[in-house]
């Protein structure tokens, strides 16, 4: 298995709200993707966004600014 | 790509299901709205779909297969429009949540539903049935074959079951429907609800639930229908007593050609093919070090599917590993199915599901399988 490193994901409670977080990072140009939601972050299914650890203030920020619908907002090893 | 995720959805379409799709673009009026050329095209395209559907599963009229959007909209309306509140109701632990939801709500709307529980290694107990009864009981809602791990569960005896004790009896087709045999009328079958982008190979929304003759099913919605326009409530007829609005006619034009696919390759070729691919990877996996394999493999009919996981490896991590590292698409996480994941104690860790078409070659299976062997031996030198 891959070296786990820390990442900072955002967890959604619809599918919609991460397609809606992806849009608004690929429009920003930041770094991230969607991975499947470790059970660590979430019961049962669905996607996050993984960024690096670094860029939690800016995703933050973003959620903010875009009135994202977000579930939560965690530092993880993944 | 190797796409291991057909349980999902079938992603590999027979090109004849495009084409169908084009042509029906083009060419499908309104079914059911007027009598020019492009509304008269759109209703023979879906009557013919209605037939073939009628023949694939035993359903006695074409005019009884009522067109949805997927199988879970077909659940529910078999649920909400056939059983109520005293009602009590037998399902299983290997329901999908297209299942469980609209029995939960029945429950709390005032019906009564029994679960036959399945073991750790997610086996039914077929007597749980019979246990179950009570003098109210009404119906059986049961899957097929779990999502989860593709174990069947038999239906012929779930049938004579329901007959024997006077029981609707509602079955959830969703991952089956194209892979293993279904009779209505041989099996003591009231309702089957199914889908058309699994194992059909059909597109995505298409769906429904084919009828015995005689059932009295309260359509979920009301509205146009095209016909007995001025009467102010819904037709009794099948089928659109529960179609309202428009179908979705270019849909069903590529389910149709689906369903042609699925009967000039022949069933039994299409169930072999995915099931020697299923059992070849499970062959390859089962023994690896810190892999556990979900399901009975002894059973001589399944669904696709083999579910696994690598020692106490987050399955959504693994199924990151699988994609990004190998490109195989799997499906990780709790896959809808809650009850059977508490039955096996993978309720946190969640499962890694590969699961096979008509589509796939052996040499994707070796490959998916392989990448299953790097995992486990790099999990194990963790």
């Amino acid at each position: 298995m891959r070296q786990k490193t820390e990442r900072c994901v955002v967890t959604f409670r619809t599918t919609a709200g991460a397609m809606a977080m992806e849009s608004a990072c690929k429009g920003l140009g930041l770094a991230g993707r969607l991975i499947p939601a470790p059970r660590s972050v979430t019961a049962g299914c669905g996607l996050c966004w993984a960024a690096p650890p670094e860029s939690r203030e800016a995703l933050e920020e973003l959620v903010m600014k875009k009135h994202l619908d977000v579930d939560g907002i965690y530092a993880i090893i993944f | 790509m190797i796409y291991l995720d057909n349980a999902a959805t079938t992603r590999t379409k027979p090109p004849a299901v495009a084409a169908a799709l084009l042509e029906a673009l083009s060419s499908c009026g309104n079914c059911g709205r007027g009598a020019h050329q492009g509304a008269l095209s759109a209703a023979r395209t879906v009557y013919e779909a209605r037939e073939k559907i009628a023949a694939l599963l035993g359903c006695p009229r074409a005019d009884h297969v009522c067109f949805t959007q997927n199988s879970t909209q077909a659940l529910n309306i078999a649920v909400s429009g056939l059983l109520g509140p005293g009602d009590h109701v037998i399902s299983t632990d290997l329901e999908h949540n297209s299942v469980l939801r609209p029995l939960y709500r029945l429950r709390e709307a005032g019906a009564v539903v029994d679960f036959v529980p399945a073991d750790s290694r997610g086996r039914l107990d077929c007597g749980g049935f019979e246990r179950l009864l009570r003098p109210e009981t009404r119906a059986v809602v049961c899957t097929h074959a779990s999502n989860l791990t593709g174990d069947a569960v038999d239906i012929g005896r779930v049938g004579r079951f329901a007959r024997t004790h006077g029981l609707l009896f509602i079955l959830d087709a969703s991952q089956t429907a194209g892979v293993l045999p279904i009779d209505m009328a041989a099996q003591n079958i009231d309702v089957v609800c199914f889908t058309g982008h699994k194992s059909l190979m059909g597109p995505q929304g298409t769906g429904g639930l084919c009828l015995r003759e005689g059932l009295e099913v309260r359509p979920l919605a009301v509205g146009g229908t095209g016909v007995q326009s001025y009467s102010e409530s819904q037709p009794s007829q099948y089928p659109v007593r529960l179609e309202s609005g428009t179908l979705n006619s270019h849909g069903l034009a590529g389910l149709g050609a689906a369903l042609d696919f699925l009967n000039e390759t022949g069933l039994e070729a299409v169930r072999a093919h995915e099931d020697a691919l299923a059992r070849r990877f499970y062959e390859a996996v089962r023994g690896l070090p810190g892999v556990t394999v979900y399901g009975d493999f002894d059973a001589p009919l399944r669904a696709p599917i083999v579910t696994l996981n690598i020692a106490d490896c987050d399955s959504a991590e693994v199924s990151d590993e699988l994609a990004e590292r190998f490109d195989i698409a799997t499906r990780p996480g709790a896959h809808c199915a809650p009850r059977l994941h508490r039955a096996l104690g993978t309720e946190d860790q969640g499962a890694v599901r590969f699961s096979w078409s008509y589509f796939n070659t052996e040499a994707e299976t070796d490959a998916a399988a392989e990448a299953v062997r790097v995992l486990a031996l790099e999990a194990a030198e963790a």
